[in-house]
């Protein structure tokens, strides 16, 4: 008979981790070690060799981080991931372990700023060339593409442009051209699309926004579908023996995990961005519970649009779940279960007004962050983007009456009440 | 053909002696890295291939049908095309289960010994499984599919 397909929330909560062996804990233990013993001088060369499965070094591996590893493959219907400390060392470790000096990815404009400056500045300073292209029309990607080219990459919800990335499209592109997709899918979560399932073969996290949902933990994941073709002349280091691990090939020994093991061997084992084990644990607190949560944010987010969109002192209102939204068909393709709890809105009166409507909020939280299960707040213009002109902020998408919103899953009427009594209070000053 | 995760396991846990078709002696090939593990797995690994007299310390053998101790599965490292005259070796030995490797898928092959009273396996590592099933691959964060609430009674290694 053949295995059952467990759905998305029994693997939010049972994937990666059956009760421990030794003590019938039902909870993920947290393996809070630096290194693990050896049973013999045999045991450790097998180890070391990648003979045997084990953990040797907690910055390889390391148990508890394992089963966050495991849930998130699982729930992105990949075949292996690697956990990292932080969403940017996902994008870095993933880049790194594939490209090299002289290389060229081609990438969406349209993306969170941090990872823009990894590609466009300090990779670049190891001679790793980005072409940034508008990913609405997707043929974009291919007019960018080079003998160099190695990698496309787009977000699957760009931040904070809130544009939806025609996955299916960027991926036959990439196809094409024999080089992976990776895709940041960090704004819908794995709960709300799969990229992997429409065409992308590589997918990264940032797991302190959703995953985690609570705002207490850094954390990023690096997802491979299991299904590229790294045989197919263009990766080499997939294919020849690796001097950075004595001699192992690692597609040959790993097969549709050998990108993964790469990653982990080479690029974490030497660069260290290395989740610790009490990080994972928090993480997985918060995913057993993504699926609900998300809901949540989802029927607020389009609530407080919805909201928005009849206020008198709302200019305009920027979210892809919206009926008339210039994402709107994409958002039903690819997010049909809800667009997340990410929005923008111009407030009228412009900048001044929408600083005076983050410092009116009464509980929506002013930050950087996205995702938590609590509202979020920022106007771009005076904080993230301050130290760039009008004309500059206007090239990044950021215009001087914008304002971002995480929405997050309190009483909806009392973020409907904050929303409004902030508005107020801008509309006034 | 099984393909499930009870038939499998229940194969693992049940076999004892392996038959290694097409081992390798070179220590970072695929088989080699295989064959050991199951030998620190606690099997007892039985090399089959005419260009080594002996491999990990085991005696090799040209073939299968030399070989004079009974054998539980034969693990298939040759390519699809090679598989059928494995299969009917298996069965001459009497055999109880034909595996084919990772990539390895002759259907024909499978049929025969199953028709023959062996069970067969696909497409599949058998290092990658055991460690799948018995713990070990979870730790490679790799996606095992294991669900379970059940206490498991045995201790990765």
């Amino acid at each position: 008979m053949p295995d059952r397909q467990f759905g998305f929330e029994t693997l939010a909560l049972h994937a990666g981790q059956i009760p421990d062996a030794s003590t019938g804990a039902r909870a993920a233990p947290i393996y809070q070690t630096t290194s693990f013993v050896f049973d013999s001088a045999e045991h450790a060369a097998s180890l070391f060799n990648l003979q045997t499965f084990g953990n040797v070094y907690s910055r390889i591996s390391n148990p508890t981080v394992a089963v966050l590893e495991e849930r998130v493959a699982a729930l992105e219907g990949g075949r292996a991931a690697l956990a990292t400390a932080t969403g940017q060392a996902a994008e870095a470790t993933a880049i790194m372990t594939l490209l090299e000096g002289g290389d060229h990815v081609v990438s969406a404009a349209t993306l969170y700023g941090g990872t823009h400056t990894l590609l466009g500045v300090n990779l670049k300073r190891f001679g790793i060339e980005a072409s940034f292209v508008d990913p609405d029309e997707p043929d974009n990607f291919r007019r960018a593409l080079t003998k160099k080219t190695k990698l496309l990459f787009a977000e699957t919800l760009g931040n904070p442009s809130i544009n939806v990335a025609d996955i299916e499209r960027i991926g036959a592109i990439a196809k094409d051209a024999g080089v992976p997709f990776v895709v940041d899918n960090t704004v819908p979560s794995p709960y709300l699309c799969r990229p992997l399932a429409h065409g992308a073969d590589i997918v990264v996290h940032s797991a302190t926004k959703y995953i985690g949902g609570h705002g207490t933990t850094m954390g990023g994941v690096i997802v491979e579908s299991g299904k590229f073709p790294w045989g197919n002349g263009k990766f080499p280091g997939m294919t020849t023996p690796s001097p950075g691990y004595h001699g192992v090939i690692f597609h040959e020994t790993f097969g549709d995990f050998g990108y993964i093991m790469r990653c982990r061997m080479e690029t974490m084992r030497t660069f260290g961005p290395s989740l610790s084990p009490f990080n994972a644990w928090l993480l997985l607190q918060g995913l057993e519970t993504l699926p609900l949560r998300m809901e949540r944010h989802c029927a607020n987010a389009l609530a407080v649009a919805k909201f928005l969109q009849g206020h008198s002192q709302v200019a305009w209102v920027n979210y892809p779940g919206l009926p008339g939204n210039k994402y709107y068909e994409l958002t039903r393709k690819y997010l049909p279960k809800g667009a997340s709890g990410l929005l923008s809105f111009g407030i009228k009166g412009g900048a001044r007004a929408g600083e005076r409507f983050i410092e009116a909020a009464t509980f929506m939280s002013h930050l950087a962050n996205i995702g938590d299960a609590k509202t979020l707040v920022i106007h771009p213009a005076s904080t993230t983007h301050r130290q760039m002109s009008e004309e500059d902020q206007a090239k990044a998408g950021v215009l001087p009456e914008m304002v971002r919103i995480s929405v997050g899953i309190e009483t909806l009427d009392d973020i409907l009440w904050d929303i409004d009594q902030a508005l107020h209070a801008a509309a006034k000053a | 053909m099984i393909d499930d995760i009870p038939g499998l396991r229940r194969i693992l846990a049940t076999s004892k002696v392996i038959a290694v078709v097409g081992l390798s002696a070179d220590w970072f090939r695929p088989s080699n890295f295989a064959a050991k593990y199951l030998i620190e797995h606690g099997y007892t690994v039985v090399p089959v291939n005419p260009r080594y007299d002996v491999i990990l310390g085991q005696r090799c053998y040209k073939s299968l049908r030399d070989v004079p101790v009974k054998v539980d599965i034969v693990d298939c490292f040759r390519k699809t095309e090679d598989i059928m005259p494995i299969a009917e070796d298996a069965i001459a030995i009497g055999a109880k289960v034909l595996w084919q490797q990772l990539g390895v898928r002759n259907v024909e092959a499978a049929k025969r010994a199953e028709a023959a009273g062996l069970e067969a396996v696909m497409d599949r590592c058998v290092k990658i499984e055991h460690g799948r099933l018995f713990g070990g691959l979870n730790w490679a964060g790799v996606d095992t599919k294991v669900v379970s609430a059940k206490r498991p009674k045995y201790i990765a290694n």
